[in-house]
């Protein structure tokens, strides 16, 4: 019956295709908001090391170090993340988010505050703190993943991008109750399996949340934007749905592990294969990037070799201390969680912030301007020479800060400036290029 | 496989980008007049592919579909701003400001593949699923004006 009313053009009997549309890319605010606040806690987390100093890389459980971690994790990471599939959504799923102001300010809001409650809680031992955090954070989570979920679900066309999407907003989900249940034992002294959930914790948000969405998303972005030739098809048909498998195994066996010599090598073994994947990724993104068909230098080319390097870095370390008899010493378990984090994590997403920033300026001054006038270009929105610069900052916070825990009194305090001039940096080319969209404006309309 | 807008489509954005980034790769290296007849190239190509999109693909996906504001006006309203983008790096080959050239073809490289995006991912499934039993004849039309240049 509905058939019969909707337009006179349609054949009947035929479905209706998937209403799409592109219509509701959401206003520049909605991204840009996330965008701009993730230097921010990257310049927090360099004065969390400059003010902890040396004493943070003792262990990995030490207040500063967790403080730090999820000031990169939560206040960088996902802030950058979260604010990205806000506008890339209604791209690549041609499903926009619901209520995209509502639930971009509110995201935001809880996020960067429960971010610092929960530093707050751990460098200080506010108990009450930890308490108000652990609800921000989970009321973030919460709205975000509903309105994620919510768009990828109508998403009518599930391609590679959109189902590793859906993996990896479930392992953020795996992620965050795991994260809430460890912050519970905390704050309520809950008698819990810490150093088990811990594991699986940080597993699941690195390999999952943040390795799956970068493995989905660099399979369709690397070509187009690097000018790459195409990733191999069974690689990128399988690689995201094979980790997530072996990711819930590898959980499986590391909550039911006995700690025998068979059921060790079980879980080493699924560790390593997980491994493998994100290995295979990093070799064949560089692999592809020596093809690209540009001559240019491109900084979010380079930003992405460090990234691949950083990844492929931390899984050798990660077999090297899997196979290895005997505890892994604080500092290589440190530095690879500086690898993974900042040189991958961190790297990556700077990369596709010199694309996504200067072009969305670059298109909304289009929209406003309706084609009048001279606009800037995306260089003169983001000079190359500042993204060099800031991009030389970063690879020297890398280097120092991932041998700081071998050296500490030599790296740490270099290390935390290069990290904090590098977010500030960050910040200011940003900033500019937003502030540019509102002169523009500004000129326009006076 | 059997040809598809998805596959026949893709290609030829495939090969839009290519001559893009020729040109681009002739600026940089200073060949002036190797980049002049490249964008030409490159222009020719695309305002094939646009109007093969704009007077052959579009309208049959509207009339299937009835969405003629929906995602059809936004592809094009981004044709529109490459066109204008066609023209401004024209100007600059013209007088050879690589500097300004390089910008601009950063911003349409960008423009151009999420575009490209868009289209591959969303639009054109769209197009094979909604048009089912039309496809063969409408890509015998398309061929006619997006066939590669010899």
């Amino acid at each position: 019956m509905p058939l019969e009313n909707s337009g006179p053009q349609r054949r009947p009997g035929l479905a209706r295709p998937a209403v799409v549309s592109f219509e509701q890319a959401p206003p520049i605010s909605v991204p840009m908001r996330f965008f701009l606040a993730a230097p921010l806690f990257g310049v927090a987390a360099a004065l969390v090391v400059l003010f902890e100093g040396t004493g943070i890389w003792i262990s990995r459980w030490s207040a500063g170090t967790l403080a730090l971690t999820h000031l990169m994790t939560l206040g960088f990471l996902a802030m950058v993340m979260v604010g990205s599939l806000m506008q890339i959504l209604p791209v690549v799923a041609g499903a926009p988010i619901r209520h995209v102001l509502i639930v971009s300010g509110t995201v935001h809001a809880l996020l960067g505050l429960g971010t610092l409650a929960l530093v707050d809680g751990f460098l200080f031992r506010h108990v009450r703190m930890l308490r108000l955090a652990l609800m921000l954070l989970a009321a973030a989570f919460i709205v975000f993943v509903g309105a994620a979920a919510d768009s990828l679900v109508r998403a009518r066309n599930a391609t590679i991008t959109v189902r590793g999407m859906r993996y990896s907003i479930a392992a953020l989900t795996v992620t965050v109750c795991l994260g809430l249940l460890l912050g519970g034992a905390r704050a309520w002294q809950l008698r819990l399996a810490v150093p088990r959930i811990t594991a699986l914790h940080l597993v699941w948000g690195l390999m999952g949340w943040v390795g799956l969405l970068v493995v989905s998303v660099g399979f369709q972005v690397v070509p187009m934007f690097q000018t790459t030739p195409p990733y191999p098809r069974n690689l990128a048909a399988w690689l995201p749905g094979l980790t997530f498998a072996t990711l819930s195994l590898w959980s499986l066996a590391r909550w039911i592990g006995t700690g025998s010599v068979p059921a060790r090598d079980v879980l080493a073994a699924l560790a390593s294969l997980l491994g493998l994947g994100f290995a295979l990724f990093a070799v064949t993104t560089l692999a592809l990037q020596r093809r690209r068909r540009r001559e240019m230098p491109d900084v979010t080319v380079r930003f992405w070799r460090i990234g691949m390097a950083s990844l492929l870095g931390s899984v050798l370390i990660g077999w090297t201390a899997l196979w290895n008899p005997g505890a892994v010493p604080p500092p290589v378990e440190l530095s690879w969680g500086i690898l993974v984090i900042f040189g991958f994590g961190a790297s990556v997403i700077s990369g596709m912030l010199y694309k996504i920033v200067p072009f969305l300026v670059w298109l909304h001054l289009q929209a406003s301007a309706g084609g009048r006038g001279k606009l800037p270009n995306m260089k003169e929105i983001i000079p190359d020479r500042r993204a060099g610069i800031q991009l030389d900052l970063h690879v020297a916070a890398l280097l120092l800060l991932t041998g700081a825990p071998w050296l500490p009194g030599l790296l740490t305090y270099p290390g935390a400036a290069a990290l904090g001039l590098s977010n500030l940096l960050l910040w200011a080319n940003l900033f500019s290029a937003y502030r540019l969209y509102g002169k523009n404006l500004a000129g326009r309309c006076g | 496989m059997k040809d598809s807008i998805c596959s026949v489509f893709g290609a030829h954005h495939r090969h839009c980008d290519d001559l893009l980034n020729a040109t681009e790769n002739l600026v940089h290296r200073g060949n002036w007049p190797g980049a002049e007849t490249s964008l030409r190239a490159f222009v020719g190509a695309m305002l094939h592919h646009l109007d093969a999109e704009e007077s052959i693909l579009f309208p049959a996906v509207e009339a299937r579909t009835g969405q003629v504001w929906g995602p059809t006006r936004i592809m094009r309203m981004e044709h529109q701003q490459m066109c204008a983008l066609f023209e401004n790096m024209r100007q600059d080959i013209e007088a050879r400001d690589r500097q300004h050239y390089l910008g601009l073809s950063e911003t349409l490289l960008t423009l151009l593949q999420q575009h490209n995006l868009k289209e591959e991912q969303v639009l054109y499934p769209l197009a094979d699923r909604a048009l089912t039993g039309e496809i063969s004849g409408l890509l015998q039309r398309v061929r006619a004006n997006i066939a590669p240049e010899p």
